[in-house]
């Protein structure tokens, strides 16, 4: 019987060696069987991993592995492991994967083989990312998941591919240097001569870092993952690539991979460089309140391209999670986590809809939809309740995240709280607004004439099993938000983990 | 040098140091007997001869690799063996082995003696391994001017080419105006040092060791100073660093496909290879040298990437992109002036840099027709389709080039950088990072021309533009990318074969 750490490094393994036995030429029928099991498997280990957390005393890393590369001379080695931290981002990685793994065998995709390898070498790399503890693997994992993300827009992207595609490259490798340079300085600065964060940790609650020290490496590491979350002004890149991504990359993506900064925000900055995020966090408020809420919130509302809206309005809840991670207390912290589940689920599904909506309207135009709703009333439901959910609705994941950043933020600036709520206004505005005008009122002349040529089917079994997995897993953490607040709960209480978040002011 | 101390050498056991420089100069004379007195359909055995020759030094030294005569200078102070020439040694071997791999894809398409280009890659090979565990002025330069002069040759070896014969020309004028600079710079720092009456044979104002004493006894010797600063001007003509990298593109775009890695892969690291020697003798000027290679270094990034930005022949566009990665490494340099470490990080980076160039020559020669100095990024276009191996190496070596984990390259510069940091070189660090994203422009604009646009049709109102299909592979070109294709990957993942290695 193998272990639980075993367990682990199965579950990250199963979809990079899956890959691999595809890419040396296995025979298309025998490939999607292999990855239907490669994307299954890694959510059925990891809610045994979520079962089999410990319920007390869970302030430290647990699964944890040590595989040797051979960078030991540098303390760069392969350590696995899972805290309360990372276990839900890690279920969440698992859930989305299988879901765009699924919509991605149905898609009827052109070379479905090399699109099924990188969709898995993503996945691979994202489960990665959550379960590493090594600082140097995390970057790296998450590089691995970025790559095939170029490839499959450049491939298989629609409209602009190759200047998505490269604006993409440009914005998010620019992102990632910056931060490899204060992850850098962080092993060099603290003097542990490791990668591990435990390590890292423990060198400085033995010799914290200077005041400017903090500022100045807390400042690369927020320009660099702030690139990669989509930190207003550094956004633009977003709503471009998901545009012309194809659905299951945008899923993963926007989903899973752009949490990666925020996730290492929290992880890495948070416990090793607080006094450096304390002098930016009025900065990062400002620039994440008023940039990424407000205007990017309006740029949304004028959009009249659905997917385009989409992708904004992901950069535009990056804006809430970037504003709980400036409250800098324990309760914003803990929201972030949250919504980072919730939003990963919600953009997912919102993804999925948008190319199922796209199969049957031929558009992604919203002036050019409507009454859609009498046709595939299913799709119409799933999109309703994946728009609320976006908006904060109760009962949804989304709900509880939102709220205890809003909580947090209150402590913090009351001014910017109200701002962050009337975000959740404009939300509601612009996605009631494309709920209506895809699904009810009359449909246009141009779409008319599609449904006259193609008349339009409602979801079929292949699609609403995605769909219904990620709407199930909202809805689960929406009545049950202990499954996540506990384990998150115990990783920023510990007393090693050591969030040591500062006294309120 | 009196009779007695060749006597004494002779008796001496010290001949066998040389050992492997020895075997390949015997090879390469075998290859001119073998020219003259076999008949012409034999000369097919020549290539294998030469691969034969250069993979049983490989393997003498690799066997003998920690035997280095305990670190003392041989040949009266003229070689000194060490742990880090014998690594260099390995590195122009393999290199070599693959220049001869690129030689029996092109030359084969072009009337021009087939022996030849073996016989100056085996002597410029043993050449440029003395010069790796050279200890002396005299023997730097005399090594150096070897290569050089191999080079002159190999440049224009398409003899009925005007491009190629340009390219000669231009690296002739250029290179002679460098071994000057660098003669003059020996010249001041011999004249510095002193010792013209020479005193017993070891002590003399080229040995290594005696120019170390004198400036650390004298850091602020004016002449000595710019004895260093002239020497580093030398070599960086060799390494292609600002602003000596004006012969890059044009002798990179003339010369033959192979003879273009070499000097990419080669002749650029046994720049390094000195610089990294140099750097403990210059060490007392580091006052000096530290700002002068910084700048160096930050121009030579900057240089090499932007003008790489507008190239469209591929050749060019290695060239220019071969200077950034010099300004990468002369990082690590400027580094290891404070870090001994960071010697270890350059040497990877410069493993790292043969395997995923040679890959990309190697799909490069394929791609090529006849001419190869005309290839253009378009005539990639469809690669992946077409060739879906050759396209796939392809990727795999420019993505190790730009430095895209998890592929080689990326170890490389992460291990640069981090070397870089605990040097305190933040300001070099910042340059290579914008270097590194604008790379990423051109890189992926070629990855972009084999992949992604092979499937888009023709803008309306435009004739279709068929290249001809890339030559398909032999069995043994597909071995050969194969393993530097799946060395670049799996050294990504786990560095630990070279890294044991080279960082011990």
């Amino acid at each position: 019987m193998l272990s639980n750490a075993q367990l682990l490094q199965l579950a990250i393994a199963t979809p990079l060696v899956a890959a691999v036995i595809i890419a040396c030429g296995l025979p298309k029928r025998f490939a999607v069987k292999l990855a239907v099991v490669a994307f299954t498997a890694p959510v059925l280990l990891a809610l045994w991993l979520w079962a089999q957390f410990p319920a007390v005393d869970a302030h430290t890393y647990s699964f944890l592995s040590t595989t040797y590369t051979g960078l030991g001379g540098l303390g760069i080695t392969l350590k696995l492991g899972l805290n309360g931290i990372s276990l839900p981002m890690f279920l969440l990685a698992a859930i989305v994967g299988l879901a765009a793994g699924l919509y991605a065998l149905r898609s009827g995709a052109e070379r479905l083989k090399l699109y099924l390898v990188l969709l898995l070498i993503m996945h691979g790399g994202l489960l990665g990312v959550f379960a590493s503890v090594d600082i140097f693997f995390f970057y790296f994992f998450h590089e691995l998941a970025l790559i095939p993300t170029f490839v499959m827009i450049g491939i298989w992207g629609g409209r602009d591919r190759s200047y998505a595609a490269m604006k993409l490259t440009i914005y998010l490798t620019a992102g990632a240097m910056l931060s490899l340079l204060g992850l850098i300085a962080l092993y060099v600065k603290s003097g542990a001569n490791s990668f591990d964060l435990i390590e890292l940790k423990d060198a400085i609650a033995a010799h914290a870092l200077a005041g400017h020290t903090q500022t100045w490496i807390a400042g690369l590491l927020l320009l660099g993952f702030g690139t990669l979350v989509s930190l207003w002004p550094l956004h633009t890149w977003a709503p471009l690539g998901y545009g012309a991504a194809p659905s299951s990359a945008a899923m993963l993506h926007a989903g899973v991979l752009k949490k990666f900064g925020l996730y290492g925000l929290i992880q890495i900055a948070l416990p090793l460089l607080p006094l450096g995020l304390q002098h930016w966090a009025w900065k990062l408020a400002l620039l994440a309140g008023l940039g990424n809420v407000l205007v990017v919130g309006f740029v949304t509302m004028a959009q009249r391209d659905l997917k385009h809206m989409l992708g904004y309005s992901s950069v535009m809840h990056m804006g809430y999670c970037f504003l709980g991670l400036a409250a800098l207390s324990t309760v914003g912290t803990g929201g972030v986590v949250f919504l980072m589940v919730a939003h990963g689920l919600s953009v997912a599904l919102l993804f999925l809809l948008a190319t199922s909506i796209h199969h049957r309207t031929h558009t992604f135009d919203l002036t050019e939809m409507g009454g859609l709703a009498q046709k595939t009333p299913v799709l119409a439901a799933f999109f309703v309740a994946a728009t609320m959910a976006g908006i904060g609705l109760p009962g949804f994941a989304n709900f509880w995240g939102e709220l205890t950043i809003f909580v947090a933020l209150w402590k913090f600036s009351p001014g910017l709280t109200a701002v962050a709520i009337s975000g959740v206004v404009i939300s509601a505005i612009y996605g009631l607004r494309a709920a209506a005008r895809v699904f009810f009122g009359p449909p246009s002349e141009a779409l008319q004439r599609v449904h006259a040529q193609h008349p339009p089917a409602d979801l079929d079994w292949r699609e609403k099993l995605p769909a219904l997995l990620l709407l199930a897993a909202l809805l689960f953490f929406g009545f049950y938000p202990k499954a996540i607040s506990q384990p998150v709960d115990q990783a920023l209480a510990g007393p090693v983990a050591a969030v040591k978040i500062l006294p309120p002011r | 040098m009196s009779t007695e101390l060749l006597k004494a050498v002779a008796a001496s056991n010290d001949w066998w140091a040389l050992g492997p420089e020895m075997t390949l100069a015997v090879g390469a004379l075998l290859l001119l007997v073998l020219e003259i007195f076999s008949p012409k359909k034999d000369l097919r055995f020549v290539p294998p001869l030469a691969v034969f020759t250069l993979g049983l030094t490989l393997i003498t030294v690799v066997a003998n690799f920690d035997k280095t005569w305990g670190g003392e200078a041989l040949f009266g102070g003229l070689i000194r063996l060490s742990a880090s020439g014998q690594i260099a040694r390995v590195f122009f071997l393999v290199s070599s082995l693959l220049v001869c791999f690129l030689g029996t894809i092109c030359l084969p398409r072009a009337r021009v003696p087939r022996v030849e280009f073996y016989h100056i890659v085996l002597v410029v090979t043993a050449a440029l391994m003395l010069l790796a565990q050279s200890n002396h002025f005299v023997m730097f330069f005399v090594a150096l001017e070897t290569v050089t002069i191999g080079f002159y040759i190999l440049v224009s070896y398409y003899r009925e080419r005007t491009l190629s014969l340009e390219a000669g020309l231009k690296y002739l004028v250029l290179g002679a105006l460098s071994s000057a600079i660098l003669l003059f710079g020996i010249v001041l720092i011999y004249g510095a040092v002193g010792r013209v009456v020479v005193d017993g044979v070891v002590h003399n104002g080229f040995e290594f060791g005696t120019v170390f004493n004198f400036l650390r006894a004298n850091p602020d010797n004016f002449l000595a100073t710019a004895g260093a600063l002239l020497v580093i001007g030398g070599l960086a003509f060799k390494i292609g660093a600002f602003p000596f990298q004006i012969w890059v593109p044009d002798v990179y775009q003339g010369a033959p496909t192979p003879v273009t890695a070499f000097l990419a892969v080669s002749s650029k690291a046994a720049g390094f290879a000195v610089l990294l020697l140099l750097v403990r003798v210059f060490a007392p000027l580091q006052a000096v040298l530290v700002p002068v290679l910084s700048l160096l270094a930050s121009a030579t990034i900057l240089f090499g990437n932007l003008s790489a930005l507008t190239q469209r022949n591929t050749k060019r566009l290695m060239g220019l992109s071969g200077v950034s990665h010099a300004g990468y490494l002369l990082i690590g340099v400027v580094a290891s002036f404070s870090q001994s470490a960071a010697a270890g990080a350059v040497w990877f980076y410069l493993f790292t840099y043969l395997l995923a160039s040679m890959a990309v020559f190697g799909v490069m020669a394929y791609v090529a027709g006849p001419d190869d100095s005309g290839e253009e990024l378009e005539h990639f276009e469809r690669l992946a389709k077409d060739r879906p191996f050759l396209g796939t190496v392809l990727a795999i070596g420019i993505g190790s080039l730009a430095g895209i984990p998890p592929l080689a390259g990326f170890m490389g510069k992460l291990l640069l950088f981090v070397a870089a940091f605990q040097a305190h070189l933040y300001g070099l660090l910042a340059v290579a990072v914008v270097g590194v994203v604008i790379s990423i422009f051109y890189y992926f604009g070629w990855i972009r021309a084999a992949f992604f646009e092979s499937w888009s049709p023709p803008a309306p109102g435009t004739a279709p533009v068929i290249h001809p299909v890339a030559a398909a592979a032999t069995w043994a070109g597909i071995a050969t990318l194969a393993v530097l294709a799946i060395a670049t990957v799996v050294l990504g993942f786990f560095p630990w074969p070279l890294t044991s290695w080279l960082l011990r």
